[in-house]
């Protein structure tokens, strides 16, 4: 019976779990690789949502309005790299106006708070036709399993090219990089697009399986991202592009098993978000209070 | 040889106007206009670096040794006129990563040269395209990395069997070493050395210097060198200019040089300047 009920948590994990992956890359990739606490995520995820909801609804080809979805999620984190670059504003504020203001720019895409999507065709449907069978679970879980492959490769691809290796360096030491010829202002424009096309994929993803979309439903994406990435830095202690993006997706495993954990000790979803923050912030603490105890030094935390 | 009299020169001693390699002409750069603090660094200063020179550039705290090499550098622009003109075009306005394509730089931290999280081989990797588009090929390859290997091994500091160590894990002096073959691996025009050894020990210093002497001279790198220490003023390079508040107060060529001892450089400290040298002493290393 505990057999039972592990397996039944270890499928919950990943079947949910699995599509937050994007989530956490995309935090990844702004947070770690450029240096940038971008929040805009919150909002885009929902951009990516409302854009794929309000097209299938509209009958639309599942594809195409999961490619527009990404495509608001590039805008979107485009914007922010340009509020940050172009017009000098911190990282942070650039994105807390990018998801406030996103939240209005969410409701005007799909016309009201939310869209059922319950009778059109979603990507699941269509792939789930195309091998002449039906949607399941199984099947939403190899489907997003193979986006998230075919991600993480890009990814390791692309962050080891040159152009990938100066974003990197961009988080890194921008004032080097700029000093070797590359404009650091058109990297974090280009990260930031990236990151929040692939947090645009994932509120596509998740609107199409659940078969709605709400436009509260980004609230707190941007913390789930952060624990996962650092919980997955926890476990792995990453050296390396391909190690790093490892650590993103086992940090949205154990996350999900946490809360799922949670659940299922009967707590109540409402509460899910508390436990988030909390967990963010134990795994932040930490390092700190061991520094501490063995009186070593650690500058003040940032303001901005 | 009366080394100092009548050596006060101001701008350069380019030999032809069009033959160098870098023309400053009416650079100015004020800091903190329209205020109580408002300060020229730099005051219409006139220079013409030739291919091929090796200046090494002394001057007390606030001459305006680091200012110059930042216009030079593109970190900001000069007052409006002034321009900063590189193989015949004017440069002055561009930002500082369109400058980066021609000119590398060490910087005084060795922190700043350097990407700390990432490998020696990666940071090469960057700076080998200094100037060139960049694109989705892999950054690095074996052909690359043999490149890498040969032009660190000459350094001796057996950094070309360590290419996949992390920059953060090297001591001062190695990551000082690396950002100077970050900063003159893609051979540009012109080379910025801003205090490159001042953060530096004596001993990984000397080793820096020597490293510094060795690709310049092997490259034949065109070099501005800003330093306190005279007696490195002195030693290094064909060229010296001594600055004083924003100008340049004493151009000397190597056969104006040649000979010349830290208290004739003082004299001429003083005569250009009008001040008792001893107010400077302690800034002006000897």
């Amino acid at each position: 019976m505990l057999s039972a009920m592990i397996e039944g948590i270890l499928t919950t994990s990943v079947s949910e779990g699995l599509v937050f992956a994007f989530v956490t890359i995309g935090v990844f990739l702004t947070l770690r690789v450029l240096a940038f606490p971008d929040l805009t995520v919150d909002g885009s995820f929902v951009v990516g949502g409302s854009i794929a909801a309000i097209m299938i609804f509209n009958g639309c080809n599942p594809f195409l309005a999961t490619l527009a979805a990404i495509g608001g999620g590039l805008a979107c984190g485009a914007i922010t790299g340009l509020l940050n670059t172009k017009l000098r504003m911190p990282a942070l504020l650039a994105g807390i106006l990018m998801m406030v203001g996103l939240y209005s720019v969410n409701l005007l895409i799909m016309g009201r708070p939310n869209v059922p999507i319950l009778r059109s065709i979603t990507l699941f449907d269509s792939v789930a036709h195309l091998f002449a069978t039906t949607r399941s679970t199984i099947l939403v879980i190899i489907v997003i399993a193979v986006i998230v492959f075919i991600v993480l490769v890009i990814l390791n691809w692309f962050l080891r090219t040159e152009i990938g290796l100066a974003l990197r360096a961009t988080g890194d030491n921008e004032q080097m990089v700029r000093a070797l010829g590359v404009d650091t202002d058109k990297n974090i424009l280009l990260g930031c697009a990236i990151s929040n096309g692939l947090v645009a994929l994932a509120g596509a993803l998740v609107a199409q399986n659940q078969q709605f979309c709400d436009v509260n439903m980004g609230i707190g994406m941007i913390v789930m991202g952060l624990a996962a990435v650092i919980i997955g830095e926890a476990l792995i202690h990453p050296r390396g592009v391909a190690s790093m993006l490892l650590a993103a997706l086992a940090g949205t495993f154990l996350y999900r098993l946490f809360i799922t954990i949670a659940l299922r000790l009967g707590l109540a979803p409402g509460n899910l978000k508390l436990i988030t923050a909390l967990l963010v912030i134990i795994a932040l603490a930490i390092p700190y209070i061991q520094k501490k105890l063995r009186h070593e030094w650690m500058p003040p935390a940032a303001r901005w | 040889m009366d080394a100092t009299s009548g050596k006060v020169v101001k701008g350069g001693v380019g030999m032809s106007e069009n033959g160098s390699l870098l023309r400053l002409r009416g650079i100015t750069k004020i800091f903190s206009r329209g205020t109580i603090d408002e300060v020229a660094a730099l005051d219409n200063i006139k220079l013409d670096v030739n291919a091929e020179d090796y200046i090494t550039i002394i001057g007390s705290n606030g001459a305006g040794k680091t200012t110059l090499l930042n216009v030079i550098a593109g970190v900001f622009p000069p007052e409006r006129g002034g321009k900063v003109i590189l193989n015949g075009n004017d440069i002055a306005g561009l930002s500082e990563y369109k400058h980066a394509a021609y000119i590398g730089r060490v910087y005084q931290d060795p922190n700043i040269g350097t990407a700390a999280k990432m490998t020696i081989e990666e940071n090469l990797a960057m700076a080998v395209l200094r100037g060139q588009p960049r694109g989705l090929r892999a950054a690095s390859n074996k052909q690359r990395r043999e490149l890498f290997r040969s032009t660190l091994a000459p350094l001796k500091l057996r950094l070309e069997d360590r290419l996949n160590a992390l920059v953060g894990t090297l001591s001062s002096g190695q990551r000082q070493a690396v950002a100077l073959v970050m900063a003159t691996i893609s051979k540009p025009a012109l080379l910025l050395l801003d205090e490159h050894i001042a953060n530096l020990d004596p001993r990984t210093a000397q080793i820096v210097l020597e490293l510094t002497e060795m690709i310049v001279r092997k490259e034949k790198m065109t070099t501005m060198m800003v330093t306190h220490n005279m007696e490195l003023a002195l030693r290094y390079g064909n060229r010296l200019i001594m600055m004083h508040e924003g100008r340049i107060v004493v151009d000397l060529n190597q056969e104006q040089r040649t000979g010349l001892t830290i208290n004739d450089l003082v004299t001429a400290f003083e005569q250009a300047s009008g001040r008792r040298f001893i107010e400077d002493k302690i800034l002006l290393r000897r």
